[in-house]
């Protein structure tokens, strides 16, 4: 079966939800069903017939061609099967995610992965603020699966992350795995101001010390670490790195100790 | 007994008795393939028979630094016991001793299974509350800071209810020096079968036993049959020219283990031949009525 393309028609006059078109909830819709769904936020209501030209019919496997800043939740709550879209998305892509594969080939925007609890979220180019993170309100951010920016990221990228695998791949702005509760965050390419805020558990692993750091942060040593070989031989084989980052035996800040200060910052010596 | 000849090394018409046991195995490793072995070696110690030491545990394998999780050279360790309740006792005693204490050590799962055993899981608490569990892909380790940085160890490992304990080659030979080097001779062939291990010293046992002995309470006592210095005064299994007899006693992961150690030991054995190494092969069993699994030394010929 070929893979359910939705051919962008024109940019949108409105903004888009695009929580419904995923795999499983498009499972068993035929074509007609499948046109009536409402995606405009507005009093437009544009529906996937408006805005899109659909064709192929295999709903596990899922093509936007044609990205827009307008597209919001693109795939979120996804639980199985592949998303591809081949340009920009807007706010919330891949949100609250439990499974399956959401590429994004363009960039995206704030809260991209948003409390995703699994599954692989890859934006191919730059991510905005608050990757991974929550929404006002909620306790935890992410808590599960893997989400690599090829590009870069905004501000608060890992705030509350609680679980799973966040790497950038071409620096981050401020305040990066602000407020951790545990989880794992990779930046290469250079954190912004003060990365670690708050954190209370979990790892940053960086590719260079850090310019900033919140001053409750203290310097704990450098001996031989398993768990950097550990780090770099997995992020190779997840296809993230090409080569190791941190070496045999990284530097290490740990903190926040302004919170619970069992989280560490690790970069190469 | 029908007698097989074999290069001139007689091969007996009988069987090895084995028995089914649990086991799991660990992959150990170190800053240099000194001190991972070291790690292991220690964590394999007073390991020989389940009987005196609660379990049987050797290495199986040492691994190149490409084989391991971590990049850094390795051995494969197997712990072999009787029943899932004393292995997880001796496998956590163990690696809480002896390899968490061994300078640079880490510890990985060396067996997949449905069944899981507590590793990390149990040992995180050495960390008195500054361990840190890390999830990475598939694999849950548990980071306990120590004296020299880091532990780091998987939190569970696999156990498997198919292993066999118990498979074993009995040499006999015309001088000490002779068994000694047919036995050698094996324990280097059986080295490189994986998922088989040796648990006795260096591979081998001089004193093997039968069930049972006269005085009350001894679960084993020496083989009579099968000692020289008593051929005259007991039911001898010896002809005249045997002098000295070595075991080698196998436990593999899998019955098809035991069976390719034992061939790959009687391979060796009847390659050495008679004027160097032993001149006979038999094995050891209870009449077939203890053991669910028997290796007839026919099936396993060169």
């Amino acid at each position: 079966m070929k893979a359910l393309t939705f051919t962008l028609r024109a940019e949108p006059p409105e903004r888009l939800d695009l929580s419904p078109l995923t795999p499983q909830s498009l499972a068993g819709l035929d074509k007609r069903a499948i046109a009536s769904i409402r995606l405009g936020q507005s009093k437009r209501a544009s529906t996937v017939g408006d805005m899109f030209r659909v064709s192929g019919s295999d709903p596990d496997t899922i093509v936007i061609e044609g990205g827009s800043g307008r597209f919001d939740g693109v795939a979120a709550g996804m639980t199985a099967g592949t998303v591809l879209v081949v340009g920009d998305v807007g706010a919330q892509a891949g949100r609250a995610m439990r499974g399956g594969q959401l590429t994004i080939e363009g960039d995206a925007g704030p809260h991209a992965g948003s409390g995703m609890r699994g599954g692989r979220l890859e934006i191919l180019g730059n991510a905005g603020d608050h990757l991974g993170a929550p929404l006002a309100g909620e306790l935890a951010g992410m808590n599960g699966g893997v989400l690599v920016v090829r590009g870069r990221a905004g501000a608060c990228a890992a705030d509350r992350m609680r679980r799973g695998l966040i790497a950038v791949l071409k620096g981050c702005g401020d305040h990066a795995g602000c407020r951790m509760i545990a989880g794992t965050l990779v930046v290469v390419g250079g954190a912004g101001a003060m990365p670690g805020y708050l954190m209370r558990r979990g790892s940053i692993l960086l590719d260079r010390a850090p310019k900033s750091l919140s001053p409750s942060f203290v310097e704990s040593g450098a001996p031989d670490s398993v768990f950097a070989a550990l780090a770099d031989r997995h992020l190779i084989a997840e296809g993230i790195l090409k080569r190791p980052m941190l070496g045999k035996a990284p530097c290490k800040y740990g903190g926040d100790n302004a919170v619970l200060g069992l989280g560490e910052i690790l970069f190469p010596a | 007994m029908p007698r097989l000849k074999v290069n001139g090394v007689t091969i007996d018409d009988t069987f090895a008795e084995a028995f089914g046991m649990r086991a799991t195995a660990l992959v150990i490793t170190g800053p240099n393939r000194k001190w991972a072995r070291q790690a292991a070696v220690t964590m394999t110690g007073f390991a020989t028979s389940v009987i005196g030491c609660g379990c049987e545990a050797a290495i199986d394998v040492e691994l190149a630094q490409s084989e391991t999780p971590d990049g850094r050279p390795g051995c494969r360790v197997m712990i072999f016991t009787v029943s899932t309740d004393e292995l997880q006792k001796q496998l956590q005693n163990r690696v809480g001793q002896c390899v968490l204490t061994s300078p640079g050590s880490a510890c990985f799962a060396g067996l997949d299974g449905p069944n899981e055993l507590k590793l990390g899981a149990a040992l995180r608490y050495f960390g008195d509350g500054w361990q840190i569990s890390k999830k990475l892909g598939g694999s849950h380790y548990w980071r306990v800071p120590v004296m020299d940085g880091e532990f780091v160890c998987e939190a569970t490992v696999g156990m498997t209810k198919e292993a066999v304990g118990g498979g074993n080659l009995l040499l006999l030979a015309g001088s000490n020096a002779k068994a000694l080097a047919a036995a050698e001779a094996a324990v280097a062939a059986i080295n490189e079968v994986r998922g088989a291990i040796m648990p006795f010293p260096g591979g081998v046992v001089r004193s093997g036993s039968k069930v049972g002995g006269k005085y009350k309470g001894m679960m084993a006592s020496t083989n009579d049959a099968f000692a020289p210095t008593l051929r005259g005064v007991t039911k001898s299994e010896l002809e005249p020219d045997v002098n000295a007899v070595l075991e080698i006693v196998i436990d593999g992961e899998t019955s098809d283990a035991v069976a390719a150690a034992m061939r790959a030991g009687i391979e060796a054995v009847t390659r050495l031949g008679p004027v160097k190494g032993a001149s006979r092969i038999s094995a050891g069993n209870y009449g077939g009525k203890l053991g669910k699994f028997h290796y007839h030394l026919k099936d396993l010929l060169p």
